[in-house]
């Protein structure tokens, strides 16, 4: 009868951790960036820099690199995305900017962007040096709620541009889900703080941690007190699985386990069950299966409605499960929790089908012996922290509306990141949001600025 | 399978594959290596006068790399042999004992005076060496002392030490030539007027490899301060082939014999040399580069290629471009090729579109009903090669010749007539053409 204590610390020998959670993709020597930089042709109207939703100039910075300069590449890659250090670490390129680059069609093999930002990037945050300077001081103040990348990006540019700039964080530390969410072998080194720390670093941005909005402020008082507001909030809520889950010990969601994960000190201390499944087909599934296997669980299996093609996670990612010993199963929801003395036990799967476009169950069904059931079946906004704003604030499939400029239906209110609809879900999208609402802001304030003063 | 032997000016090889005089022919070690891998005959290191001369101890070679550290030029401010003349002469002589098929050149560079000459050439006819080679080419350090490209620089001195040599010597003699010079051709007449019964070029190149703008000095550098080098390598490969397709038809010195030098890494880079006249050619970079191995692919390229092309024999070859070597105002004017670009092998880069669009005559599309593609427009292109030459896919962008069609950019019909500047109407001095 399986216990408690299925779910238990030390399942893998703590010195294997370093090397199971070190870097995912290494970043490369002198001698490797010359090398890959060498392989960049410097195109015209480069299909990479289109692909890149920052839209970093990457033959110009690459061209940099190669001669050379690794911080004069760094500040062209940074001029277009401040979290350039972040993002070439955990950017899915081989659906982005390496996707597009023409090398593939010359040798089936892209320009290593991804790895050539990081040299780039790396060498600036090793500086320490922020090369960004505030613009003189406009006067005006900017609220920013959520310290997540589109936060952080939105503030760091509107301190470029002479704003002053306070950001309401609810949680502890800033950073969202660079912080919290991202798998720990793409962060490593503490990355997603050094580099809070460093774009925080041109000055001129107030964080008041512990601040959430809905709670300690409200988007009626920030828009009292502040000459613009912007949202973002990210996904607070996960999605619940719809079926009973009978409060069984075991049962939780996949964030919640990466974070505690991400947070810990030491991973010899952190529980993980023998046999573990994972719900959910998107990047949050991937890596809380390839997490839970790193940290020894026997069987880690991922189990996803649809086929391959639907899945959220890209096909590298899925290798990269596949590789590290997850199996993935395809067509089956879950159907049934059992648990044994109100610890979790087994899952039951229906298994399901297309129909007419349709996903049913085929009536077929079959069960997974489980001692730890990780959800990652998607996070949804918390409309709730917004609520005053009333119908006020255009919402469309339980996220916030915004333009091209990432300007909501209320006056004065940006949004971006995560928590807006139509989005990607990705921390380079949410980077790009912050920057545009930040222009856009700056754009409204001089602007009322100039009326005022004529 | 073809036959590589050589019989140039006398001297008989296995193959045409020399190393060139230099660190690689040094000594008999270095040579004693090079036969066994199968080189065909080496020109040893310059030979001088006693005491030897002196290098300094600091970098003497400098390099010029692709970015992934492939050495594209190399230079050098080495001087002639730095061992004892008696040194070189016994091992000169061991070494051609024990490999009696391979070709034995010594290279030499005395003082310009006859008696220095008379005194060395006696001495090297000992060893038994099959020919001489006079180094009019080095042109640091030992042309301040009044030797090397100094004597290669001055027609009458080339000729003059290249007769004395031939009347104190019964060794064939070849002349190398420095390209530090206008016109390649006057030393290399010289030589011929002197009685060189070959010239060999192109010798370095002066360069200064790079500055290090931390010290604020050329590099590399010793102690602070540099001077020029001599330059060689691939980069100087299309500088030598014109060196030497000028002196292979010239009236005053063609059919003279040529020991082509200068960029040789493969058998490709040896055949064009051959078939702009050299009936011999000399490696030394590539060998300094990657050993001495490289004469595998060096003969086993060379075979295919005349196999193929059913030459039997390299004089099969040898010379054959040098007919389509000709002056500007003879090109056919009344020629044209339009750029045409293989959709299938494209990769869109938009290298073509913007080095044309930028710099020539907007003669490539960027986009094609809103998507990006790359087309060359008839009307605009002069058929000038630049997007060829930036393409990074091989083949991907061919020059089309016009045959009985129009050229869209001028009007004109193009049908295969010949009229060249001489004949152009626009020449002021175009002589009439005949009716
Ligand atoms: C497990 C996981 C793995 C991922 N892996 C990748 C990856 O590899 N590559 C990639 O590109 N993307 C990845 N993503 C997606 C990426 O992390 C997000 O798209 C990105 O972080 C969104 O940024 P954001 O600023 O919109 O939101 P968040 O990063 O979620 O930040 C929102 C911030 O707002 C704060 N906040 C929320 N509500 C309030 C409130 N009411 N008051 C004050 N503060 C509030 C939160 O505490 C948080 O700090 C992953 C996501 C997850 C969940
Ligand atoms: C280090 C070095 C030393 C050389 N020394 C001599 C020399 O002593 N005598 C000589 O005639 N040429 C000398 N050369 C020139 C070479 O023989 C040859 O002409 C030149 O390097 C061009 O050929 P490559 O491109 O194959 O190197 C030297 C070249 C190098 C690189
Ligand atoms: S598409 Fe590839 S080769 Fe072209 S500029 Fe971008 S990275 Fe370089
Ligand atoms: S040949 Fe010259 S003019 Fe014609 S398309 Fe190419 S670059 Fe342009
Ligand atoms: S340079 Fe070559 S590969 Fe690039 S777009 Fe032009 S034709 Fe295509």
């Amino acid at each position: 009868m399986p216990s408690r204590s299925e779910i238990r610390p030390g399942r893998m020998p703590p010195e294997v951790h370093p090397q199971a959670f070190a870097d995912l993709h290494p970043p490369l020597d002198g001698h490797e960036v010359r090398v890959a930089a060498d392989r960049c042709l410097f195109c015209y109207d480069a299909p990479c820099v289109s692909a890149c939703p920052t839209g970093i100039d990457i033959p110009m910075f690459i061209r940099q690199l190669a001669t050379g300069q690794p911080l004069v590449a760094a500040r062209t890659i940074l001029d277009a995305n401040i979290m350039g250090g972040m993002c070439a670490r955990v950017c899915p390129t081989e659906t982005l900017c390496e996707e597009a680059c023409v090398r593939n069609a010359a040798e089936g093999k892209p320009v290593e962007i991804g790895r050539l930002q990081r040299a780039a990037t790396d060498a600036m945050l090793e500086t320490g040096r922020q090369p960004f300077r505030r613009g003189a001081p406009t006067g005006r103040r900017v609220a920013v709620v959520g310290a997540g990348p589109a936060g952080l990006a939105c503030a760091h540019k509107l301190a470029v541009l002479g704003h002053a700039v306070v950001v309401f964080e609810a949680r502890a530390k800033a950073g969202g889900l660079n912080e919290y969410g991202i798998a720990a072998y793409k962060a490593t080194d503490d990355i997603a703080r050094r580099e809070v720390e460093w774009i925080l670093g041109i000055g001129g941005i107030e964080l008041r941690t512990g601040a959430r909005l809905g709670r300690d402020v409200t988007l009626a008082g920030l828009r009292e007190e502040f000459d613009a507001v912007f949202l973002g909030l990210g996904l607070g809520a996960t999605n619940a699985l719809g079926l009973d889950e009978g409060g069984l010990a075991g049962v939780e969601d996949a964030l919640a386990f990466i974070e505690r994960l991400r947070q810990a000190y030491d991973l010899s201390g952190l529980p993980v069950g023998r046999r573990v499944v994972v719900i959910g087909g998107g990047m949050t599934a991937i890596d809380a299966a390839v997490q839970a296997r790193k940290l020894g669980a026997e069987e880690v299996t991922i189990v996803y409605r649809r086929g391959p093609e639907a899945m959220g996670a890209s096909r590298y990612e899925q290798e990269l499960a596949q590789t590290a010993g997850c199996t993935i199963r395809h067509w089956a929801r879950p159907a049934a929790l059992s648990g044994e003395g109100g610890v979790l036990a087994a899952v039951t799967f229906a298994v399901t089908q297309l129909a007419d476009g349709r996903l049913v169950d085929t009536g077929e069904t079959f069960t997974l012996a489980a001692d730890q059931l990780l959800k990652a079946i998607g996070q949804t906004f918390v409309a709730g922290d917004v609520r005053e704003a009333g119908g006020l604030l255009d919402m469309a499939g339980g996220r916030i509306v915004v333009d091209a400029e990432r300007r909501t239906s209320l006056p004065g209110v940006w949004a971006g990141g995560d928590c807006v609809a139509g989005g990607r879900d990705l921390t380079v999208v949410a980077v790009e949001d912050g920057k545009r609402a930040a222009l856009s802001i700056d754009r409204t304030l001089r602007a009322a600025m100039r009326e005022a003063a004529e | 399978m073809a036959d590589l032997s050589v019989d140039f000016v006398g001297i008989k090889a296995p193959n045409p594959f020399w190393l060139a005089s230099a660190p690689p022919t040094d000594k008999a070690y270095n040579v004693e290596r090079a036969f066994r891998e199968g080189w065909g005959g080496v020109v040893w290191k310059t030979l001088g006068e006693d005491p030897p001369v002196v290098n300094v101890s600091g970098p003497r070679y400098g390099a010029i790399h692709g970015p992934d550290r492939r050495v594209i030029g190399f230079n050098n401010i080495e001087l002639i042999t730095d061992r004892p003349l008696e040194v070189n002469l016994r091992e000169i002589k061991e070494v051609k004992r024990r490999w009696p098929d391979r070709a034995m050149v010594v290279s030499l560079m005395v003082p310009c005076e006859e008696a220095s000459w008379k005194a060395i050439l006696k001495r090297v006819e000992e060893t038994e060496a099959d020919g001489i080679e006079l180094n009019f080419g080095c042109p640091h350090g030992m042309s301040e002392r009044g030797m090397g490209s100094a004597v290669g620089q001055v027609p009458d001195y080339v000729e003059m030490v290249a007769r004395w040599c031939k009347t104190h010597t019964r060794m064939p003699v070849i002349v190398k030539l420095t390209p530090n010079i206008t016109d390649v051709r006057k030393p290399a007449e010289a030589a011929r007027r002197g009685g060189a019964d070959a010239v060999s070029l192109i010798n370095t190149i002066n360069s200064i490899m790079g500055v290090d703008l931390d010290r604020m000095a050329p590099a590399p550098n010793t102690d602070g301060k540099g001077t020029h080098g001599g330059m060689c390598g691939p980069a100087v490969k299309p500088i030598a082939l014109n060196m030497v397709a000028e002196i292979a038809r010239f009236p005053a010195t063609r059919g003279l014999p040529i020991s082509g030098i200068g960029g040789i890494e493969t058998w490709r880079d040896a055949a064009e040399f051959m078939a702009l006249g050299a009936g011999t050619v000399q490696v030394c970079t590539a060998a300094m580069v990657y050993g001495f191995r490289i004469v595998h692919e060096m003969m086993t390229g060379l075979e295919a290629f005349m196999d193929e092309r059913g030459y039997a024999r390299l004089g099969d070859f040898v010379g054959a471009a040098v007919p389509n070597v000709t002056d500007w105002q003879y090109l056919n004017l009344d020629y044209a090729v339009k750029a045409r670009i293989d959709q299938d092998l494209c990769i869109k880069c938009g290298r073509c579109h913007i080095a044309c669009e930028d710099t020539s005559h907007q003669a490539i599309t960027a986009t094609k009903d809103g998507v990006r593609h790359f087309e060359v427009i008839d009307e605009e292109c002069v058929g000038c090669n630049l997007c060829a030459s930036v393409c990074p896919i091989e083949g991907c962008i061919t020059m089309e010749p016009l045959v009985n069609a129009v050229d869209r950019r001028t009007g004109r019909f193009v049908d295969g007539s010949y009229r060249n500047w001489t004949q152009h109407p626009n020449n002021p001095r175009a002589q009439v053409a005949a009716e």
